[in-house]
This record gives structure tokens, C-alpha cells and sequence, in this order.
């Protein structure tokens, strides 16, 4: 059975011929029957979410014209500040702490009238890719639960691929959607850095993070990127244009688009995986558009880039974690011994390597050798990118190298688990868009994403293929 | 750059990164932060002279707000949720040394 | 050279001073910028570093730090802005945003009053931290059993203006102190409270021998007025040349000036362990300002106060840096003191009026320019006596009266003749022979009991000057 989507829901419980009562009482059968085994949520909020749909059934019944997401359900990821709600990155540090806010897409999304079904589980400060490195145990994949969905926004690409909620927020700060998205055989897009408003989103690497939404369908995507997308003064590096208008794009085809593929891209990917990105290619080439091929030489050293920005970043974001105004405290005799206490038993194993190696690579006569190479790389990769869309409208890769692979099996080594996001992690780097579409199966006949890139704000462009790809992919 | 890391190097990290460390916690920290620093000279190869750094990846000016007043929070709510408040204030151990 | 504290030594002093800008919110969130409320009543996500919450840049503040740069002879320059990251309980998210080496305003100066010229290196815009205060152990960190934070203050826009080591002497060194105030007052761009810490000044200390490269320096804090810098920057001073004479080295270190042992002590010393880990704040955009922006600005730019000073000193004829014009220039009184003698008034005796009687007044007082003018005719003239002149003022400041003549009458304010005044002095030499012999014998302090004695018997109204010239005619007669 094809989960209904966004767009039908919001249709028919504006019309009046579907409640959004009825649509959340669906999920949360759902979330009842699997949950436990999944592991998707840090936190149901099924009470707020009965009276929300509840509220809306009534206004629509009033005769209200509710939003464009009206009764749609939405997994949040559990790095958004909800108002009242704990908000914990899944880590020890915040346990227990309600934020008194709203992060602005969680408003916006609330204006639409969307029902909040829950917050989803992440890796620890959404550093991972796996969701396993949550001090609330990991998340399964549900379409094979000794499997990883992927990360760090695995508890929403699984809420979604377990039809918890119809759609699902999460952050991508170096692939973070988009490669659960592609474990999990959903959609998922990273918008132009500064396309969505960050503010409430609580920050692992400010100059890299973004918001964007888990759906079944490139339409779904499109109609939550409508509603997320748009200038927010609250956010200072918010983008000044309104929100995107993506639907109109769907229909248009791929016929005269210059689709590109990275002739130099770094090996690794499994054959399985290689094997749909040239059945992607094929495909659009068959609905008209050519294929080009390009170089992006500094592509393959995007990671060590952001192995140094992104720790960086996180270093300090991480700094005003010491238990005076909010959250965890271990007791000390004085305040630095309340503070290296509080942090050492708060964060993860992972957490503390990242703030370790940002901190180093910040601190005096070593800033210049790493984090101030980093920025340089990141330029040279922005070159690269440019000279490559010169030739094509969107670049095509895969998404992750490999499809889910199986919980704890990247073991103890950190840098098995960042390569991947090989693929991912340069756009974050330059701020540009891109999004996974599901493609068919690879190795052991579990989902492929397909990665499609785009130059900033090429947000129009980038859905029209991707709704090409999905066609294609029926 | 082929810095190597020391336990040293390690130790004073963690300090200013205010992450109590057991010795343990120091010998696996750094071996581990050595391998990712080795790692990450692929990048020592580079000619990156004259490559203008690249901090922010949408090139915004002069992004300001009105000198208009908000709303503020609600101190009673904000206090219900720090570890240690008295007097409406936030309580802390006792600071060694002034500044920093 | 007198100025030296210690012969054949010499002091080179470089300011850093803090100022909290008059904005009315903060400099990254909507929270009230305000002084003296109760405990964490402006409080806001930003402001308490919640997770999420990301700083957006008042743009008034902008303005306010660009005229201080305009003021100080500034660069006003493309900038951004750096986390400084350090932890400690009263900054909120364990880094303060600052200007690091893309500050807004660049290599100024300030002139004193004495006409030299200290450099200004930069004056950039930070944040303030919040506050804490120690409890047990009376109240001071050492020994405290724990501290409480109210973060109010968190967020409050600063500009830090950094002199360079041009400063050679105590006197400068307050010098330019007042002097900066008097300009922020006078652009609006603070209250420049040092008592209520709106303004507080740093001062880096070393001695030399002179023609020497400078010296190891030390950073005094905890100065709250003018006259401790001066005696911080003595005593520190003294305590070097000590221990550089007794062939020791000075330590690079921050000390804590205690108002009240008179001395610094060792706050913290310099260690590697400072390492601020600065780099760009990726939650902000650089700031651009243009020529438009800067012209704009500068045209709204008051004339500051030397010149003003200048200006009514030289129209009065009396030193652009005596007490009287500074006070006048500081409470903003010298248009009115130009009106007023613009009418006719009395120059020196308007200036004292103003600066005596008008403390209250602000720079529009209720008296008229032109009645004050007259008042001081009439006292000149010799219609009213010193006396009876500050008493009709006092008269016309409750009624906002210009008309001194009126209320000089309804007092019964008659000017006395020469005559009767004589009258009176003899009476006095009559009834004060001891006092009339000591005068007679040179000792002019003795005249005050004769004319005290003249003043009683007629009411006030004899004009001084006048009973002092009678009596040294006396005197004259007499020997
Ligand atoms: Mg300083
Ligand atoms: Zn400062």
C-alpha cells in the first residue's frame, strides 16, 4: 500500500472529505505497532497532536480555510526548538530541558497546518551517519531493522519510510539528510544554504547546517520546501527572497537540460550503487536531456574540509553546553571543575572527538595549517562546482556509497563512518542545493539514492529532474 | 603541515575544551585525533597560495535589525529550568581566578 | 620634568576603555538595553545563548559606534565579526562577538586639551557579559562559596577604543579620560557613567628609561573614577621603577586595582593557556558600511566639545580649559551663554551664573538668555550687589522670570549712594578698632570684619566693592 501523501491529505482535509483525526490515528497505529522495534522517536507527542487535529477537524468544519499542509502529519527532528517540548539532539547534555521557543520553520509549519507528531532521533548533535551514536540507542532501518537508516537525521528518514508521519524534518550538515533519505528509500533535499531559516535550529556547524524535509514524493518535497523556504529576519544569513515556488516546476521535463557527471569523482561506491546512477543518466537521457561529462577535482577533498570546519564550528556552538543556564550539571567544588565534569559526562564518545580536533584546529599556531586551509579548500571547491555548471544544469552522483549497512558494523572507526558522506558533503561546503531520490534497488535489493546537485538557489532546476528521476523510477 | 599530536598537545585540548579526561580517556583521544590528522594530509599537497578563505557560502552585507524592543522571556520559566537559581539569579560554584 | 613620578624614568601608558552604548536594545537581540532593573528581566534566547538562538546586528548601534569613530578621527572601515572563545559563568555562550582584526573603526586620535595628540589604534563593537556577585566570604570571589549570575547586562552593545602607548603622564592620563567622555556624552553614543560602569577604563602600564624600547607593561582593571586611574597608574608606576631599580624583572600580567589599600595586585598572569581561538562568527555577515552610510552619519554629527569649548572661550575672552567652560560645554549650557551675552549680558558674569546656579537647568533654562543679561547689567552697573544679583537669580530661575528690575524691586532692592555707604564704613572702623589696626598695619585679611560689619548694618545692600574702596581711601588717609 502507497502511504498517502502531503499534498492528497492537506487536499482532502481542506475539502472536508478526510479528518485530520482520522489521518493521525493511522500513524499512530503505526507508531504503536513498530515503534518499539524502529526506535524513530525520542519523543511521541501524540496528547498535543490529538488536540491539534482535533483543532483543525473544527476549523475546517467552521468553514476556515486552513494551510497547504492542513492535517499533515510531521516528525520533527530533535534538534528543533519546540516550544514546551524537550528538545535534546539526543544527548545527555540537554535531558530535560523545554525550550521557551520555536524554531521559525517550526512555525511556519505550524501556520500551515501541519500536526507535530513527535521529535526523531539523531546522532548525538547530529554528528554521525548512522543514528547509532544516540545516548537513546540507536534507530533501525524499517525496511530491514538490523540495519542503520542511515544519519544523522536517521529517526526521521525512518519515521517517514515507516509511515509515522507523512512527512519529516531533518538537517543536513554534511549529507545528513540526504544519505538517510537515500537508506531509507525516501526523499530527501538540502536547500541552498540560507534558503531556510536556521534560527531554533540548534547548531552543529553554523556555516554548513541546513533544514529540509523527508517525504515519499518530489511533490511532497516541493510543497514543504514552499512552506519552510523564504527570508527570516531572525536569521541573519537568511537568504532576502520569498519562499520558493517548486510545484509549478514539475511538470516542465528534462527535455534540452545539461545533466552532468563527475568524471573525476572519488571511487569507493559499491558496483550496485554505480549501477542505478547510470541507469539514472540513462533515463533522463531518454526523456531529452544530454548528458556532460565534467571535472570537479577538489570534490574529493571535500572531507578533510570538513572534518576541519565542520569540528571547528561545532567546538564553539558546543562551548555554551556547561550547565549553568540549562540542562545537565555535575556537581564540582568550582565553577571550571562544574564545567569539565558536566561536559565529560554529557557528551558522547563522538561529540568529545569533534570538539577535540575543532578545538586543536582553532587554537593558536595550529589555526592557519587546518581550519584556515579548510576555508581555502572550501574556495577551491566553490571554483571547481562553478566551472562545472558552466557545462551542466545539475550534477549527478550517488548519494551514499553503499546502501544500509548493518548496525555496529563500522565498529570503532570514526573515519569508516565519514567517508559515508564522500559525496555529499562538498555542497554543504559551497552552501549549494541537493536532494536524494530514491532509484531502484542496489546490493541486497535494498533502496539507492540517486544525489541530484545544483548551483545555489537552483532549487527549480534540481526538482525538475528529481520529478524526471521519480517517473522514471515507477 | 604533518604536525604530529601528543599527548600533551591532547591534554591541553581537552582542557580548553573544558572535557575532563581520565588518563585512559588521553591515550585513546590521542591516538585516535593522530590517525584523523593523518588523514587529512591529502590536503598538504595544495597549492592554495593566493586562494582567498571562503567562511560563508552565501555572500551577504550589512544585515541588520531596527533598534526596536522585544518581547522577553518569562524568568520564572527560564530559572524553573536552570540546574541551580537563587535571588532570580543563576547559581554557580565557586569561580577560581578571575577572568577567563 | 615635574611630571615624572620617578626622576629619570619615564611612563608610557596606553588606554583601553569600554563603553556601553545608549541603544535601547541590545546589540544582537530585541532585549531592553537598560541599567538598574531587577535580576534577569532582559533576558531573551539570544541573549542567555539558548540553543538556536542566532544574533541578529542592531543597526543603531552601528551608527552609535561609527560616530565614535567619526568623533575620534577614525577610519570607518569594512568589518566582521570573530568569536573570542573562553569560558566563564557570565558569558552565555562561552564566546564573546567581537572585532578581531577587522575592527569598524581604525587609527584615530584624540586631542587633549594641552594639545597633545594620543592615537587611537581602533574602537570596535563587542558585547558586554553578564554580572556576577559572590556570595559568603564577604562578597568577594576569594573564598566565595559560590556566585550568582543575572545576565541583564549580557548583550549590551560596547565599543572598545584602544589608545596606543602614547600617554606620558598621570595628568594625560586623565586628561584624555574626560576628555573622551566629554565627546560620547556630547554625540549621544553613551551616558560614559564610570561609577555605574557604563564606561570603564583599563590602562596599560610600563616604565622606561627615556630613548628606551618600551617596557614589559602591565593591564590595571577595576578603575572607577578619574581620580583612581590617576592613582592606579602612580602607584603601578612606582611599583615597577622599584623593581626594576632593585634589578628584578616586570611579569606580563593583569592586576586589580583596590581602592582601598591604594595598590594593584596580581589578578592573573599571562599563559599560554589564553588562547582565545578566534574566527569568523558564521551566524553574522560582514558589515559594509558605504559612503552614503558614513556621510549620513557624519552629517548628523554635533560639533564636539573642544571646539566648543574653544569657541566660548574665545568669545569671553577666558581659557578654553577653565573649569567654568568645561562645566558649561559639559552640560551642553554654551549656546545660552552665547545668547545671553549676545544680549547684552555680562561675559564672565554670565559664565559664573550658568556654571553656579544652573547645574539643574539642562541646555535650555527657563531664564531667558536676555534676562540674565539684564541681571548682569544691573550688577555691573552697581544697581545690584553681588549679593542681591545671585538672590534675584535665584527669584527668576522658580518664576522663569526674565525681568530682573521687577523682581529687584518687589525685593526693595534700592542700590545704596555712595554716602550712606561711607556712613556705614565709618561706623564700622568706630566699632571695630582691633580689626581697623591690623588692617591699618597690612594684614588685608582683617578687612573682613569691617566689611561683614558694613553688610549687617546695611542689610546686604551695600555694594562689596565699593565698601572695600572706601576703606583702603580710609587707610590711604589714615597713614
Ligand atoms: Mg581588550
Ligand atoms: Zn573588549
Amino acid at each position: 500500500m502507497t502511504p498517502r501523501t502531503a499534498v492528497d491529505t492537506a487536499a482532502g482535509v481542506r475539502s472536508g472529505s478526510l479528518r485530520a483525526a482520522d489521518v493521525l490515528e493511522e500513524h499512530l497505529a503505526r507508531v504503536a505497532s513498530r515503534e518499539a522495534e524502529i526506535h524513530a522517536f525520542n519523543l511521541v507527542t501524540q496528547d498535543a497532536a490529538r488536540a491539534r487535529a482535533a483543532d483543525i477537524d473544527r476549523r475546517v468544519a467552521a468553514g476556515e480555510d486552513l494551510g497547504p499542509l492542513a492535517g499533515v502529519t510531521i516528525a520533527l527532528k530533535d534538534n528543533l526548538c519546540t516550544r514546551g517540548v524537550p528538545t535534546t539532539c539526543s544527548s545527555r547534555i540537554l535531558e530535560g530541558w523545554k525550550p521557551p521557543y520555536d524554531a521559525s520553520v517550526v512555525e511556519r509549519l505550524a501556520a500551515a497546518g501541519a500536526v507535530f507528531v513527535g521529535k526523531t532521533n539523531l546522532d548525538e548533535f547530529a554528528m554521525g551517519s548512522s543514528t547509532e551514536n544516540s545516548a537513546f540507542g540507536p534507530t533501525r532501518n524499517p525496511l530491514d531493522t538490523s540495519r542503520v537508516p542511515g544519519g544523522s537525521s536517521g529517526g526521521s528518514a525512518a519515521a517517514v519510510a515507516a509511515d509515522f508521519a507523512t512527512v519529516a524534518i531533518g538537517s543536513d550538515t554534511g549529507g545528513s539528510i540526504r544519505q538517510p533519505a537515500a537508506l531509507c528509500g525516501v526523499v530527501g533535499v538540502k536547500p541552498t544554504y540560507g534558503a531556510v531559516s536556521r534560527y531554533g535550529l540548534i547548531a552543529f556547524a553554523s556555516s554548513l547546517d541546513q533544514i529540509g524535509p523527508f517525504t515519499h514524493t518530489v511533490e511532497d518535497a516541493a510543497l514543504l520546501m514552499e512552506v519552510i523556504s523564504g527570508h527570516d529576519a531572525r536569521d541573519s544569513t537568511s537568504i532576502p527572497q520569498p519562499a520558493m515556488q517548486l510545484r509549478q516546476e514539475l511538470g516542465k521535463g528534462v527535455e534540452g537540460l545539461r545533466i552532468g557527471r563527475i568524471t573525476d569523482l572519488p571511487a569507493g561506491a559499491d558496483p550496485g550503487i554505480m549501477a542505478r546512477l547510470d541507469a539514472a543518466f540513462a533515463a533522463l537521457e531518454a526523456q531529452g536531456a544530454s548528458i556532460v561529462d565534467v571535472q570537479v577535482p577538489a570534490f574529493t577533498y571535500g572531507l578533510t574540509a570538513y572534518y576541519l570546519v565542520a569540528p571547528a564550528e561545532a567546538s564553539s556552538n558546543l562551548a555554551r553546553y556547561d550547565g549553568v543556564r540549562f540542562g545537565m550539571r555535575v556537581e564540582a567544588p568550582d565553577t571550571n571543575a562544574m564545567y569539565s565534569a558536566t561536559r565529560a559526562a554529557g557528551f558522547g564518545d563522538e561529540v568529545k572527538r569533534r570538539i577535540m580536533i575543532g578545538t586543536y584546529a582553532l587554537s593558536a599556531g595550529y589555526f592557519d595549517a587546518y581550519y584556515g586551509k579548510a576555508l581555502k579548500i572550501r574556495r577551491l571547491i566553490a571554483n571547481d562546482f562553478a566551472a562545472a555548471y558552466a557545462k551542466a544544469d545539475v550534477l549527478l552522483t550517488p548519494t551514499s556509497p553503499t546502501v544500509a549497512f548493518e548496525l555496529g558494523s563500522k565498529g570503532d572507526n570514526p573515519l569508516a563512518m565519514y567517508l559515508c558522506d564522500t559525496y555529499t558533503i562538498p555542497t554543504n561546503l559551497v552552501g549549494h542545493p541537493a536532494m536524494s531520490v530514491p532509484f531502484g534497488t542496489a546490493e541486497l535489493g535494498l533502496p539507492a539514492g540517486v544525489q541530484i546537485m545544483a548551483p545555489t538557489l537552483g532549487e527549480p532546476v534540481m526538482f525538475r529532474v528529481a520529478a524526471a528521476l521519480e517517473e522514471a523510477a515507477k | 603541515m604533518s604536525v604530529h599530536i601528543t599527548r600533551a598537545d591532547v591534554a591541553k585540548v581537552a582542557k580548553l575544551a573544558r572535557l575532563n579526561m581520565s588518563e585512559a580517556d588521553l591515550d585513546r583521544y590521542t591516538e585516535q585525533l593522530a590517525k584523523m590528522l593523518d588523514h587529512f594530509e591529502d590536503i598538504d599537497a595544495l597549492d592554495l597560495s593566493g586562494v582567498e578563505p571562503m567562511s560563508q557560502p552565501f555572500p551577504l552585507v550589512n544585515v541588520m535589525r531596527p533598534d526596536v524592543e522585544q518581547p522577553t522571556l518569562d524568568r520564572d520559566e527560564v530559572l524553573a529550568m536552570a540546574p541551580a537559581a537563587e535571588q532570580h539569579r543563576f547559581r554557580v560554584p565557586p569561580i577560581l581566578g578571575i577572568d577567563l | 620634568m615635574s611630571e615624572q613620578i620617578v626622576p629619570g624614568w619615564e611612563l608610557v601608558v596606553g588606554l583601553e576603555v569600554h563603553v556601553e552604548l545608549a541603544t535601547r536594545t541590545k546589540l544582537f537581540s530585541g532585549s531592553p538595553n537598560r541599567f538598574g532593573d531587577d535580576a534577569n528581566v532582559h533576558i531573551d534566547p539570544v541573549t542567555l545563548g539558548l540553543p538556536g538562538a542566532l544574533p541578529v546586528l542592531n543597526e543603531h548601534a552601528v551608527e552609535l559606534a561609527m560616530r565614535v569613530g567619526l568623533a575620534l578621527n577614525c577610519r570607518i572601515e569594512p568589518c566582521t565579526f570573530h568569536r573570542k572563545n573562553y569560558f566563564y559563568p557570565d558569558m552565555p555562550k562561552a564566546y564573546q562577538i567581537s572585532q578581531y582584526d577587522q575592527p569598524l573603526n581604525l587609527d584615530g586620535f584624540l586631542d587633549l586639551p594641552d594639545g597633545t595628540r594620543i592615537g587611537v589604534e581602533r574602537a570596535h563593537l563587542e558585547e558586554d557579559t553578564g554580572k556576577s556577585t559572590h556570595v559568603g566570604g564577604d562578597g568577594r570571589i576569594h573564598g566565595s562559596e559560590g556566585s550568582l549570575i543575572d545576565f541583564n547586562r549580557a548583550g549590551v552593545p560596547l565599543v572598545e577604543i584602544v589608545s596606543r602607548p602614547d600617554i606620558r603622564t598621570v595628568d594625560q592620563a586623565k586628561d584624555y579620560v574626560n576628555e573622551l567622555r566629554a565627546i560620547l556624552v556630547a554625540i549621544e553614543a553613551s551616558d560614559a557613567k564610570m561609577e555605574e560602569g557604563s564606561m570603564r577604563v583599563d590602562a596599560n602600564v610600563s616604565v622606561r628609561r627615556p630613548g628606551e624600547p618600551l617596557g614589559t607593561r602591565c593591564e590595571i582593571k577595576n578603575v572607577n573614577s578619574v581620580r583612581s586611574l590617576g592613582r592606579a597608574i602612580e602607584y603601578e608606576a612606582r611599583r615597577q621603577v622599584d623593581l626594576l631599580e632593585a634589578g628584578d624583572r616586570i611579569r606580563q600580567e593583569t592586576r586589580h586595582w583596590n581602592e582601598s589599600d591604594g595598590r594593584t595586585h596580581t589578578l592573573r598572569v599571562k599563559e599560554d593557556a589564553d588562547d582565545y581561538r578566534y574566527f569568523l562568527e558564521p551566524d553574522l555577515v560582514p558589515l559594509v558600511p558605504d559612503r552614503e552610510w558614513i556621510e549620513r552619519v557624519r552629517s548628523a554629527m554635533p560639533v564636539l566639545p573642544a571646539a566648543r569649548r574653544a569657541a566660548l572661550g574665545a568669545f569671553l575672552g577666558v581659557p578654553a580649559d577653565s573649569a567654568a567652560v568645561w562645566t558649561v560645554v559639559d552640560r551642553g549650557q554654551d549656546a545660552y551663554v552665547l545668547a545671553s551675552v549676545d544680549a547684552g549680558g555680562v561675559g564672565e558674569r554670565v559664565l559664573v551664573y550658568v556654571q553656579q546656579a544652573f547645574a539643574e537647568a539642562g541646555p535650555n533654562p527657563a531664564v531667558p538668555a536676555d534676562g540674565l543679561a539684564r541681571l548682569t547689567v544691573m550688577e555691573r552697573s552697581g544697581e545690584l550687589t553681588a549679593t542681591q544679583a545671585k538672590d534675584v537669580l535665584a527669584a527668576m530661575l522658580e518664576t522663569a522670570s526674565a525681568d530682573p528690575a521687577a523682581i529687584a524691586r518687589s525685593k526693595g532692592y534700592e542700590a545704596m549712594d555712595t554716602s550712606a555707604i561711607a556712613v556705614a564704613v565709618d561706623e564700622a572702623i568706630a566699632g571695630e578698632p582691633a580689626a581697623w589696626g591690623k588692617y591699618c598695619a597690612g594684614e588685608e585679611k582683617a578687612a573682613g570684619a569691617l566689611v561683614g560689619r558694613v553688610m549687617k548694618a546695611t542689610k546686604g545692600q551695600a555694594d562689596g566693592k565699593v565698601v572695600t574702596a572706601l576703606l583702603q581711601e580710609r587707610r590711604t588717609a589714615n597713614g
